[in-house]
């Protein structure tokens, strides 16, 4: 179950194969947790939303600043105003298909 | 005008000014080679190894400060690179190599020499490029300029499939070359702050690191070290930051920095961090680092700032740029009372200075060199004990003139870096100085200094062992010696001379200098073999995880 204790950060990201990779690669090195993905193309498939689910602790600022330094990153926003069970409930999207 | 994806890179290098590339060609980059093949502007340096090739290129940009370029083929010709790349990741050093990549249709199906240099590079790089079409290369190449030389340098990668090498396109205009980026401006009132704790502090110390050498500040440095006469103590990779012969100038701090030098960190109330990142073996055990003092840190990575220790102040920033305001808002201050002290500890500051044995110690080598060459003169080291001496005892005159593998810490380092310091500054004499050990992980490019015949030294301390491994086994695993001594020990001379070098052996010989003197004299390589005592230790030594101030063998002077 998912609580005010995690947040989400947006990010804007160019959209290439690789780009995932460069995401999710610097939270597993630099050992930061990452609780949940959402991920879809904008703006024509240029460019990426993506959103992380993060535990609310005293890395943040770090992980925001490591995220800054990925040259595909375009926009980075922390979002305290987001529906967490949102990613409780996704297995509700297999769910409505079958 | 048409041109292949091949020729597109070699002319937007030649734009960028590019005109040494080190390398190796295979399968997968031979299209490259064969634009290359028709550059009026680019000479190719064929290394010997693909590692050789990438420490090439970062002798280049350690010593030019400008980024330097390296190609290799795909597969084992990329995963080759993989250590240089690493290790300019770590030291921050800008370097962009090109790697050949099996066509596109074949990504992915385990072709010939296919590895994934993509995914294999992407934790150490500043970032990397699988490039899927020709007209990609107009962005791709200045990009990668811009991004290696920006803010904190780094090295990139740019993977090119065979196919994207050979199709043609029509291109109308050449892309703007690609430069650094300017910093974002400067809150001069974070400034003012700074100084004002400056100003009010009563045992200011300077902890200065590469940052310093790679904005070239050493300059403003001087101006406000000695403005309000503040001691400074650096990092491995800030030598060459502040002059060896000033007043204030405390040396190497950390798990081999001088006695007296970890004892005043001890002492400071304000800790000015410039361009450094808190490096463990800067810092010892980190919570006990400068317990007392308010840190002011400045770097030119943000994500540096407050990362292990909470600074007090904290500026993101080019150094430089900061300095010339902090400069100004610091008052002159004599400090006459925490100077007595800073010259009370100094004779603490000179290391160690009992030696084992008979045998001549290290350090009375490294500083013949040391007099023995101008202040120009580019040193390079490999990894180990005789790197440690000469970190403590080679007075670093100049800035980039001391190119070594700090972050990494990668043997193998110090021959082709000398050989690339050699390429990018034709004229200066580079030295290298080695272990029995490190040389031989890049000795085949003895091959390639005996086809540039540049005038790089290579002063290998033979004492037949890992000595550094050895040390630790003796100190701290309870004299367990295991793998750190050679069955056997090559002639590294008869070796030499076998590549077409000259060699002289100091086995023996009554009056070293003599043959230093000649030696570095010479015209074109040579090699000089020193025997030295095995049992020898560098000394002081911080235990690791324990507090700088902790340190062993602190007391011998
Ligand atoms: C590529 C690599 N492998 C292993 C090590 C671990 N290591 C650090 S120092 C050292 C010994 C170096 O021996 P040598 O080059 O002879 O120098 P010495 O310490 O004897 O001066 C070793 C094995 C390393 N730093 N790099």
């Amino acid at each position: 179950m998912i609580t005010k204790a995690s947040t989400i950060i947006e990010l804007t990201v160019r959209n290439h194969p690789g780009v995932m990779s460069h995401i999710t690669g610097l939270f597993s090195r630099r050992g930061f947790n990452l609780e949940g993905i959402l991920c879809a193309q904008i703006g024509g498939g240029r460019q990426s939303r993506m959103y992380l689910l993060v535990k609310r602790d005293g890395r943040i600022p770090q992980i925001i600043k490591q995220l800054q330094k990925l040259c595909d990153v375009v926009e980075i926003v922390l979002r305290e105003d987001y529906d967490h069970t949102l990613f409780d409930r996704m297995h509700e999207l297999v769910k409505r298909k079958s | 005008m048409k041109y292949s994806g091949a020729e597109i890179i070699i002319r937007l290098l030649e734009r960028q000014g590019i005109t040494i590339i080190p390398g190796i060609p295979g399968g997968a980059n031979l299209p490259l080679y064969d634009a290359l093949y028709k550059s009026r502007k680019i000479r190719h340096i064929l290394a010997r190894h693909e590692q050789g090739a990438g420490f090439i290129a970062q002798g280049m940009a350690r010593s030019s400060g400008r980024a330097a370029v390296c190609f290799a083929t795909s597969g084992p010709g990329a995963t080759n690179l993989i250590t240089a790349i690493a290790d300019a990741k770590l030291d921050s050093i800008p370097i962009i190599a090109i790697t050949g990549q099996v066509p596109t249709a074949c990504l992915g199906t385990d072709a010939f020499q296919e590895v994934d240099t993509y995914g294999l590079t992407l934790p150490i790089t500043k970032h990397n490029f699988l490039v899927r079409s020709a007209k990609e290369l107009l962005r791709v190449i200045p990009e990668a300029f811009t991004i290696a030389e920006s803010g904190r340098p780094g090295p990139v990668v740019i993977d090119v499939p065979k196919d994207v090498q050979s199709e043609t396109i029509e291109v109308p205009a050449w892309p703007a070359v690609g430069k650094p980026c300017p910093g974002k401006p400067l809150d001069k009132s974070i400034l003012r702050g700074m100084a004002s704790v400056i100003n009010s502090a009563k045992q200011p110390l300077l902890y200065i690191g590469g940052g310093i050498v790679h904005s070239a500040s050493r300059e403003s440095l001087c101006v406000l070290a000695k403005k309000n006469s503040i001691p400074v103590a650096s990092t491995l990779m800030g030598l060459g930051g502040f002059p060896p012969d000033d007043p204030l100038w405390l040396g190497m701090l950390g798990m081999h920095g001088a006695a007296g030098t970890n004892r005043l960190l001890n002492e400071a109330d304000v800790l000015l961090a410039f361009g450094v990142r808190f490096d463990d073996r800067a810092t010892g055990n980190i919570a006990k680092f400068c317990p007392r003092a308010k840190i002011i840190h400045i770097d030119i990575d943000d994500a540096e700032i407050n990362k292990l220790r909470p600074s007090f102040r904290s500026a993101n920033a080019d150094i430089r740029e900061a300095l010339r305001y902090l400069v100004r808002f610091v008052h002159a201050d004599p400090r006459e009372q925490w100077m007595r002290r800073v010259q009370e500890m100094k004779p603490a500051v000179s290391l160690s200075k009992a030696g084992r044995s008979r045998h001549i110690h290290p350090r009375e080598y490294i500083t013949m060199v040391g007099m023995l060459t101008p202040a120009d003169t580019i040193i390079t080291t490999d990894v180990g004990q005789h790197q440690m001496w000469v970190a403590q005892y080679y007075p670093v005159r100049e800035s980039r003139t001391f190119l070594t593998s700090g972050g990494l810490g990668t043997m193998g380092f110090g021959l082709p870096a000398a050989i690339g310091a050699g390429l990018a500054n034709p004229g200066r004499r580079v030295v290298c100085f080695s272990g029995d050990g490190s040389l031989l992980m890049n000795i085949q490019e003895l091959a390639t200094l005996a086809d540039l015949q540049s005038n790089v030294t290579v002063v290998v301390m033979n004492n037949r062992h890992l000595g550094l491994v050895r040390q630790q086994q003796e100190l701290f695993y309870d004299r367990h010696y295991i793998a750190s001594r050679f069955a056997t020990n090559p002639d590294f001379c008869g070796l030499a001379r076998k590549f077409g070098i000259r060699s002289y052996d100091l086995a023996g010989k009554k009056r070293p200098s003599a043959i230093l003197k000649k030696a570095l004299s010479g015209k074109g390589p040579c090699l000089i073999n020193i025997p030295i005592d095995h049992t020898e230790n560098v000394m002081p030594m911080v235990p690791p995880g324990a507090a700088n101030h902790e340190m062993i063998g602190g007391n011998e002077q």
